[in-house]
């Protein structure tokens, strides 16, 4: 147990200095990417801002139950089959009714793994939709796949778009993750008002382009709208001219001549054409502009506009301006998203917390020095060598790995440095009942060693198996006080079988004569 | 020769009556009385105030936020004589929440605060986060008794999980007690406690099971206390440096980790008082024996 082969002594003493680089390498800046790591520092500690998104995602499926029913329509009227009552009910089922001999047919149409109307998903074993027969009448229903795939798609979609918005805005590495399939995390260092960014992602940006109508009475086509200013409701038809899809570009801007900032827009060809054609039969019709539900404004066609370019104006500020031309640039959210957790912290806390974490561990650690010498002299100065060296891998290996390290990771660390020092405990008192009973004193150490083993297992076995639960099932800082925690056990381990060992062992070597060395 | 001798083993019934006491009483105040769930479990919203104008203080501010409408506001100091940390749950969706507070506040104290943290957790979002907090501290307990139980005999699977029940169940009690808030962090220190207070129960186990073997002739009662007295040094020197870390942190680590580090303070007393007299007069009771160990072994 305490012989030490010299490749092995060089391999130690190799792979602690590799440990104590990637530790150094925090505190200096190398040209070479390899080697440039640092550890990163969580929100709490560098200040920033964590928000949770959640997809609203009834409206897709809406949408989506809407379309299927105009599909499934005339794709059943193109094989020649009529069916009548066809309906949407309780915002999931399609209802319809058809013949009753046609019934068989239309089930074997959309059982058919092959047929586009109702498609299989070979990977999940499931089709998009779950027929239930009742005599002629249909019900269909997502099917737990057909849903997950729609809310992955829908959450995708919404991923990119919150994406562009937070890059538009140019904020320093923000992080975007998925969670589960309807939620997106947003993790914004180093900003400490997220209050426009909030505005910004809170927002569905759907704009759309419609007529107002003449008649005051809402009918089937039309729907009444308010203004955003809350000022009036007018009437407005639902068929869209244009939407925010045919927009290639937006800018705030300017305009001199009414003295006022607007939002210039530019279309694509398919939208140009359109706008110029409604522009140039509507003039003297007023064209409402909807965001999200809301009328912007509602101007008065004057001319027609053929050139595919033109301008909202609807008592912007600049900053809205600007908002409202970003908005529109990276394109409207395919659902509603509400923010459903935030937790921001400034940056001067995140700096107190830093030195409070810094000094919590260094006056720890001298405690913990300092008890060891007192407690076992020599012996407690080897195992105080291990623990600093242990401090080091800790942190190198965390440097190696990127990882991040938040608040409740310094306390992390701040334990580890109190439970590292056990197994040296456990082991030298080991040794110090070996001693009662074998005289000789290599013996001795050796037995301790050997016998102490299954306890120090055990032991830090324990605490492992806390940190990994931790690490699965935790959530934000806590997550980097189980990485600490955990990583600190093998390399409380390696500095305790390898450094101190070998310290241990060096220093028996030397010592053979003397009497009660622990 | 034994170094320690203590008769620890005399005192089982005693310690084991006041312990059922004591988690008699936590179990009445969790019942009764309930915990202080902090935002991440009730949902609402916390945030961290700092004055720089010393005309700021608890009464003003609690008169500033009466006003807005936010319902049950909660105002504190937070360590420093100039923080404070104010907490509400509210109910509306104000999208547009935290810079309406911050315009009343202005308005009626003057710009001389600044906001250092500020935290919103949805309704849904804090539920989750207390189902997935019990889920860990469950998984936890399970995951130490499947380890146990593969490790040793099933008398000290029972043991050890009772003496873990007992830590928790008391480090709760005292929390409730005190009506010192549970956050996320508290389920974290719980899980550590439980992997703690494991450590220390399963090296003095180790220590039983070996002397089972080594001496035959030695009835349960008195080798438990030979076992507690040889780990004994071990024991204290690893509570000592363990404690001294968290009383560092305790002290020096800021407000935050506070709730924190006291829950692991108080989890390695429980801990090591539990591994000595709940977890070995545990076997006492379940007539642990040579054969025991030897069964099972071949």
């Amino acid at each position: 147990m305490l012989h030490f082969s010299k490749t092995r002594i060089i391999i130690i003493t190799l792979l602690s200095f590799f440990f104590i680089f990637f530790t150094l390498s925090n505190f200096i800046k190398f040209d070479d990417n390899l080697i440039n790591k640092k550890i990163n520092l969580g929100l709490d500690l560098q200040g920033g801002s964590y928000l949770l998104l959640e997809i609203d995602n009834n409206p897709v499926i809406i949408k989506e139950l809407q379309n299927k029913a105009t599909l499934l329509k005339n794709y059943l009227k193109e094989k020649k089959i009529i069916i009548s009552n066809l309906k949407i009910s309780e915002e999931k089922f399609i209802k319809f009714k058809a013949n009753l001999n046609d019934v068989e047919k239309i089930n074997n149409l959309l059982q058919d793994k092959n047929e586009t109307i109702n498609p299989y998903y070979e990977r999940f074993k499931s089709h998009q939709y779950e027929v239930s027969i009742l005599e002629n009448n249909f019900e269909l229903k997502l099917s737990k796949y057909g849903l997950v795939y729609l809310k992955n798609s829908s959450l995708d979609q919404a991923i990119e778009i919150i994406r562009r918005r937070v890059d538009e805005i140019g904020t320093n590495e923000p992080n975007i993750l998925k969670r589960g399939n309807d939620r997106i995390v947003v993790e914004l260092p180093g900003l400490d008002d997220p209050m426009r960014i909030k505005n910004l992602l809170g927002k569905t940006a759907n704009l759309t382009f419609r007529f107002v109508s003449k008649n005051v009475e809402e009918t089937f086509g039309t729907e009444k709208l308010e203004f955003e200013d809350g000022s009036e409701i007018v009437n407005v038809s639902k068929r869209i001219i244009i939407s925010g899809e045919n927009l290639i570009d937006a800018q705030p801007r300017m305009d001199s001549e009414v003295n006022e900032t607007v939002v210039t827009f530019s279309l694509d060809r398919v939208g140009a054409k359109r706008f110029g054609k409604a522009t140039t039969t509507g003039i003297g019709k007023s064209l409402a502009i909807v965001l999200d539900g809301k009328i912007i404004s509602a101007p008065v066609i004057q001319e027609a506009i053929t050139t595919g370019s033109g301008q909202i104006s609807g008592g912007f500020t600049f900053q809205s301006a600007t908002d409202l031309a970003l908005l529109l640039r990276s394109g409207a959210l395919p659902a509603p998203m509400n923010i459903i957790e935030e937790r921001t912290v400034g940056p001067g806390l995140g700096e107190d917390s830093i030195k409070s974490g810094l000094l919590a561990l260094l006056i720890g650690f001298v405690l913990v020095i300092f008890f060891m010498i007192f407690k076992y002299k020599i012996f407690g100065l080897i195992a105080n060598t291990a623990l600093i060296l242990n401090l080091f891998f800790l942190i190198g290996v965390l440097t190696l790995f990127e990882a991040t390290l938040t608040l409740p990771g310094i306390a992390g660390i701040i334990l580890t440095v109190g439970m590292a020092v056990d197994a040296n405990v456990l082991i030298f008192e080991r040794i110090k009942e070996e001693k009662l009973i074998e005289k000789n004193q290599v013996i001795a150490f050796d037995s301790g060693y050997n016998k102490s083993k299954t306890a120090v297992l055990d032991a830090n076995i324990t605490t492992l198996i806390a940190a990994v639960i931790l690490f699965f099932l935790g959530s934000g800082p806590i997550k980097g006080f189980s990485v600490t925690l955990g990583v600190g056990i093998f390399t409380t381990l390696f500095s305790v079988y390898f450094i101190a060992r070998l310290l241990t062992s060096l220093y028996l070597m030397k010592n053979k004569q003397k009497e009660n060395l622990i | 020769m034994i170094k320690n001798n203590i008769n620890f083993s005399k005192y089982y019934k005693n310690f084991n009556l006041i312990s059922g006491i004591l988690i008699f009483i936590s179990i009445c105040l969790l019942f009764f009385k309930g915990l202080n769930f902090g935002i991440d479990f009730k949902g609402g919203t916390l945030i961290e105030l700092r004055a720089n104008d010393n005309q700021i203080n608890v009464s003003a501010l609690r008169n500033a936020f009466s006003n807005m409408n936010l319902g049950d506001v909660a105002v504190k100091k937070f360590g420093k004589e100039s923080d404070f940390l104010i907490k509400f749950e509210k109910k509306e969706n104000n999208k547009n929440l935290i810079q309406d507070i911050k315009k009343n506040l202005t308005k009626t104290l003057g710009n001389g605060y600044e906001f250092r943290r500020v935290e919103n957790v949805g309704p849904k979002v804090s539920a989750e986060l207390l189902n997935s907090g019990l889920i860990a501290i469950v998984v936890a307990l399970g995951a130490m008794l499947f380890y146990i139980w593969i490790r040793f005999e099933w008398q000290f699977s029972i043991g050890a999980i009772v003496a873990l029940f007992h830590d928790v169940i008391l480090t709760m009690g005292v929390f409730s007690l005190f009506s010192i808030e549970v956050n996320l962090s508290i389920v974290a220190a719980i899980l550590t406690i439980v992997g703690y207070s494991m450590n220390d129960t399963v090296v003095i186990f180790d220590r039983v099971r070996e002397n089972l073997k080594k001496h035959i002739d030695i009835k349960i009662f008195e080798l438990t206390n030979i076992s507690i007295n040889e780990t004994l040094s071990r024991t204290i020197i690893t509570s000592a440096t363990t404690l001294l870390a968290l009383l560092s942190i305790f002290i020096f680590g800021g407000e935050i980790l506070r709730g924190f580090s006291l829950a692991m303070i108080l989890g390695v007393v429980f801990g090591t008082y539990s591994s000595i007299y709940i977890a070995n007069p545990i076997l006492v009771y379940l007539r642990v024996s040579y054969k025991t160990v030897v069964k099972e072994d071949s």
